[in-house]
């Protein structure tokens, strides 16, 4: 069954507004072990009940927001199971992804009102308190029956569907294997043939999980960061593609103190640009505190601008921040091309340069057409939209892609084909679920249809 | 006067019968014929994938089919070997005549338990509630409880060909008025068909252009008395052929002399069983089908053809026959024939197979729409056993999907109703992982002992092997290796990699290439085979095992909450009206059986639970 009343719950629980502090919540009894396998802090699950803690939400090495949480067990709770409350700082984005790696820890994303449900269904709340809000969540539980099939493009489901197909196919002839192990005349299911569809698969659905991460690009923008060391020109090519004068850019090192923000359309798709105070060693407490900033930028944007002087030799700072931004979405720009050529990047084996001029406007639509092409603007707009639309269908699908993993991890550890199965008839069910189709009887009905069995 | 009447001597009636005489109460059962008592009318072979693990939960719990298969054992074989624990089962060919003489010895040495031939042609009822069973001679005959397992006489028809005939199975008598009255009372009533194939003279086949197929060379047994009956040496074989071009012109060119293609048939057939001239029409692109050719006794001729069986008329029967390779000159002793028969709608029971419409009446096996001989003798021991534990005032016995095959079965049957023959197979079960042939008596035996069919001293055996188990895990999990010199030579000529840490021993048996004859290098092990199979099992599958667990755990969550049995559905506002009509129908005992209901949504369950919660 899909919604459980038993599983953990997770939603964003304030309104997605700019500039808010906003609040994953999380409701059940695995929560506070769901949060605390991605968060960077103390031990979450030996800390006193009501009580808060400082630390970063991380999805494997990747540290994706600064957070406080509230630590809540049962039963003085709303929901009177243990609750856990994430505060982000990170704005839209970051939140999101906060949500997403929650849910991709075994979480589920609350249907409309669960939180209120469960508060009355375990006597949190008494009847006339609750008789108004119950009202909605019929009327939401009946839409959701309703709309059992999402709002997927058409392409998108199709390319599940397709998989799914791909599947079980893969999955009937294992269990035909298994069920019926004397048919000879039926093609045996190897390891290889499994390794064999399990690199196509992995392939496919990576694609479809990355194209739904360019998805909410369409939706929220994408949050790109300007970097590099003091008067390289940063502002000035912030200026530039803002053809504005919002910045300040002056000559002195350490102008940009704090962050400058502004908003850009390419392609129809927002590019949400700031401009980042220089990185040095500093004394200056207020840069001091304007360059940890910038740093701290790096692990929320999407894509980081890192700016580099043309004119003078690679420095310690430099390399730094090539390093610090090397997993990253990055353009390299080497401004001020106008001027003598002492930087050598030749053995750094980098990849998207693009060489601008400080005073003119020459690079600028070459840097545009760069973003466009790592985002796959274009196509985004010409081709048919074809991602998954909210959280809780990239997390399916991120959970689809760890089952095939842990499908391939037991392959490399020997196990026998019947447990691989079990890993594939979960991506199955999971990718089910995106597309609205969990009837359970399906491989069953596929394996008479296609395979001649019986005695 | 009896407590308990079971009527119908096959699979399901013999450990109904069985299970209520040996818990005390006084038991007759009817039977048509008494020869024909555990009979086995289709093909000579018990358990397979699936359902070799019912026969050891079977016995697990007490019932009698796994120790009267091991006295029957032709041949005995252990199937998915090179596949996983979780998927390997036990199949056996039995001999057809020792089978049913065995449970007949052990029908007539039991106490409490007496048998009568006879026909039943109506139940009697009072205020809704059973009061006996009323015989074609109209004598009556009174008991508290009655347990149907008819299996295929209710109307029976055989047909091959255009021909048409009243009768059971092998011509035995069938009851004819029997499903009419359970119409009459309220039942649903379902036409359902299945078939068997030729059985040849023995004599007659030339063997030389079959492949020989063979038995394992170690002796199993299904039930846990261990008590090997047939020496590995002294095993039958069975015979592998293949169906020609000719077989198959001759099916294509007779296709509507069949009773199926000739629009005689009105039952539904088993899709995973289908008739050969199913296949023919449906696989047309196959150039051959496989058969096997199976001995049914030591004591008679006859072979059955596995996979040949058709509803053809008899002449054309004998063209197909003689087309298959080493058959040409075969002579048929048995046709083959397809049978229809009516079975009730298994969506009228209760978990406990008690029916819903009628207090104190059970039913199991076919009658319930399954197949098999192993299901029907799963569901008769659990009727059997919640009827005696209805007339001892007793909470029943009901089996769930994560503790047993039984439970998949019985939960399928009551949840989701049957349109075709229903068979159990490995895909049916979710927890799959956790019901194993190995761990049906760790899953079963509790039950078994505290329901009164497991003796004191068996139980005590197997508390010694669930305490050896402990014992085991505790200390490989106490003992450390640290890497010592000693110990890394010792693993890389395995070859297993050095350690760099110290490790548990339990930890270094869940690598894949170490056994637990490695971990004898290191401590001894002084436990039998079966202790040390659950340990090496646990290590190495843990992580399945635990997912599957914790996935098991939420729906026991909601097993716990039970639905009101007077609950009125046409109160609850926005439920789906699909929903709302399913769950009339079905009336499920529990939110987790709800949730498995076909066209029932989440969105759906979340209100009925709201609507209980409101009005509880």
């Amino acid at each position: 069954m899909k919604n459980n009343i038993e599983d953990t719950i997770a939603a964003i629980s304030t309104a997605l507004g700019v500039g808010a502090i906003s609040i994953v919540r999380l409701s059940g009894k695995d929560s506070i072990e769901i949060v605390n396998s991605c968060f960077q802090g103390k031990d979450l699950t030996k800390v006193d009940s009501h009580t808060i803690h400082y630390g970063w939400i991380k999805a494997g090495q990747e540290k994706i927001d600064e957070v406080l949480v509230s630590i809540m067990r049962a039963p003085k709770t709303y929901t009177t199971e243990d609750v856990v409350e994430i505060n982000c700082h990170g704005g839209i984005i970051s939140t999101q992804r906060v949500l997403e790696t929650i849910l991709s820890h075994g979480a589920r994303l609350a249907d409309p009102g669960e939180f209120t449900k469960r508060a009355f269904l375990n006597g949190r709340i008494d009847l006339i308190k609750s008789e108004a809000v119950m009202d909605i969540i019929d009327s939401k539980s009946e839409e959701a029956n309703k709309l059992a099939l999402s709002q997927l493009s058409g392409t998108t489901s199709n390319l599940i569907k397709n998989f799914r197909e791909r599947l079980k196919q893969l999955l009937a002839g294992i269990k035909v294997n298994i069920d019926y192990p004397e048919y000879y005349d039926i093609e045996i299911i190897t390891k290889e043939k499994i390794t064999q569809e399990l690199k196509i698969m992995k392939k496919e659905l990576e694609k479809i999980i990355q194209e739904s991460k360019n998805s909410s690009i369409i939706k929220e923008g994408i949050k790109t960061v300007i970097i590099g060391r003091p008067n390289v020109g940063k502002s000035s090519i912030l200026n530039k593609l803002l053809q504005q004068d919002k910045a300040i850019v002056t000559e002195i090192a350490g102008t940009t103190r704090d962050i400058v923000e502004g908003d850009i359309y390419l392609n129809g798709i927002l590019l949400n640009i700031i401009d980042t105070a220089g990185i040095r060693s500093t004394e200056d407490i207020v840069e001091k505190i304007g360059v940890e900033k910038s740093l701290s930028m790096i692990d929320e944007a999407d894509l980081v601008i890192v700016v580099l002087n043309n004119h003078e030799k690679l420095s310690i700072e430099d390399e730094e921040i090539l390093e610090k931004t090397k997993d990253k979405k990055r353009i390299i720009v080497v401004n001020k091309s106008d001027l003598n050529k002492n930087l050598d990047l030749s053995n750094k084996n980098l990849e998207n340069i693009i060489e601008t001029n400080t005073t003119t406007m020459e690079g600028v639509n070459p840097l545009k057409e760069k973003i466009k092409d790592l985002f796959q603007l274009e196509s985004l707009k010409t081709k048919d939209y074809t991602y998954l639309t909210n959280a809780r269908q990239i997390s399916l699908a991120k959970q689809a892609y760890e089952s095939l993993k842990d499908a391939e991890e037991g392959l490399a550890n020997q196990l026998p084909i019947d447990m691989i199965e079990i890993d594939l008839k979960n991506t199955f069910d999971l990718l089910g679920e995106i597309v609205g189709e969990t009837y359970n009887e399906e491989i069953l009905d596929y394996l008479f249809e296609n395979f001649c069995v019986g005695k | 006067m009896y407590e308990v009447i079971v009527v119908g001597g096959g699979h399901a009636g013999c450990e109904a019968a069985l299970a209520t005489a040996r818990k005390g109460h006084k038991t007759l059962l009817i039977t048509g014929n008494i020869k024909n008592i555990a009979d086995m009318p289709c093909n000579p072979s018990i358990g397979g994938p699936a359902k070799g693990i019912v026969v050891r939960e079977i016995d697990a719990l007490g019932g009698e089919m796994g120790k009267n298969a091991d006295k029957a054992a032709l041949q005995m074989k252990m199937l998915n070997t090179k596949k996983g624990p979780a998927v390997q089962a036990l199949r056996f060919q039995a001999d057809k005549i020792i089978y049913p003489q065995e449970m007949l010895k052990t029908l007539k040495s039991t106490k409490n338990l007496e048998l009568q031939e006879g026909m039943v042609e109506k139940l009697i009822i009072e205020n809704q509630k059973i009061a006996g069973v009323e015989l074609e001679d109209k004598t009556k005959i009174l008991s508290k409880i009655v347990i149907l397992t008819t299996g295929t006489y209710l109307k029976s028809v055989i047909l091959t060909g255009s021909q048409k005939t009243a009768s059971g199975p092998h011509g035995e008598k069938e009851s004819k008025f029997l499903s009419e009255n359970l119409k009459e009372l309220g039942f649903k009533i379902l036409r359902l068909k299945t078939g068997t194939p030729q059985r040849i003279d023995k004599s007659s086949i030339d063997y030389t252009q079959t492949q020989e197929e063979k038995g394992d060379n170690i002796p199993h047994t299904f039930s846990y008395d261990n008590i090997i009956y047939r020496n590995p040496k002294d095993q039958v074989s069975c015979h592998l052929i293949y169906t020609t071009q000719r077989t198959h012109e001759i099916i294509k060119e007779h296709l509507q002399e069949s009773s199926m293609y000739g629009g005689y048939v009105e039952g539904i057939g088993p899709r995973y069983c289908p008739s050969i001239e199913d296949k023919v029409v449906r696989f047309s692109d196959k150039e051959r089908h496989q058969l096997f050719l199976e001995p049914e006794s030591l004591f008679y001729d006859d072979i059955y053809i596995q996979g040949f069986s058709t509803s053809m008329p008899h002449d054309v029967q004998e063209l197909m026959v003689h087309s298959l390779p080493g058959l040409e000159h075969a002579k048929i002793l048995k046709y083959a024939y397809a049978i229809e028969y009516d079975a009730i709608d298994s969506r009228q029971l209760k978990q406990s197979l008690e029916t819903k419409i009628i207090e104190n009446l059970y039913t199991a096996g076919q009658i319930n729409g399954t197949s098999g001989y192993e299901e029907a003798a799963g569901q008769g021991l659990i009727a059997g056993i919640n009827a005696a534990l209805k007339l001892e005032e007793k909470e029943p016995l009901i089996l769930k999907r994560n503790e047993a095959y039984i439970g998949v079965l019985i939960d399928d049957l009551v949840t989701k109703g049957v349109k075709d023959p229903y068979r159990l197979l490995t895909s049916r079960a979710e927890y799959r992982l956790l019901l194993r042939h190995d761990n049906a008596d760790l899953r079963l035996r509790e039950y078994g002992y505290q329901v009164g069919l497991i003796s004191e001293e068996k139980y005590q055996q197997f508390r010694v092997k669930t305490q050896q188990i402990e014992e085991l895990l505790k200390n490989l999990n106490d003992t450390r290796i640290t890497p010592k010199e000693e110990i890394n030579n010792y693993l890389e000529q395995i070859p297993s990699s050095p350690l760099k840490d110290g490790i548990s021993l339990y930890e270094l048996l869940k690598r894949p290439e170490i056994t637990l004859e490695n971990i004898e290098h290191f401590i001894e092990v002084p436990y039998s085979n079966e202790v040390k199979e659950q340990i090496a099992i646990n290590a190495k599958y843990e992580g399945y095992i635990k997912k599957a667990n914790k996935e098991a755990e939420k729906m026991i969550q909601l097993e716990t909450k039970k639905i009101p049995e007077n609950i009125d559905y046409d109160k609850i506002p926005n439920l789906a009206s699909e929903a709302r009509q399913k769950l009339k129908e079905i009336n499920p005992t529990t939110i987790g059986q709800a949730s498995r209901i076909s066209g029932v949504n989440p969105a759906d369950i979340s209100i009925l639970m709201v609507y209980l919660k409101r009005n509880g």
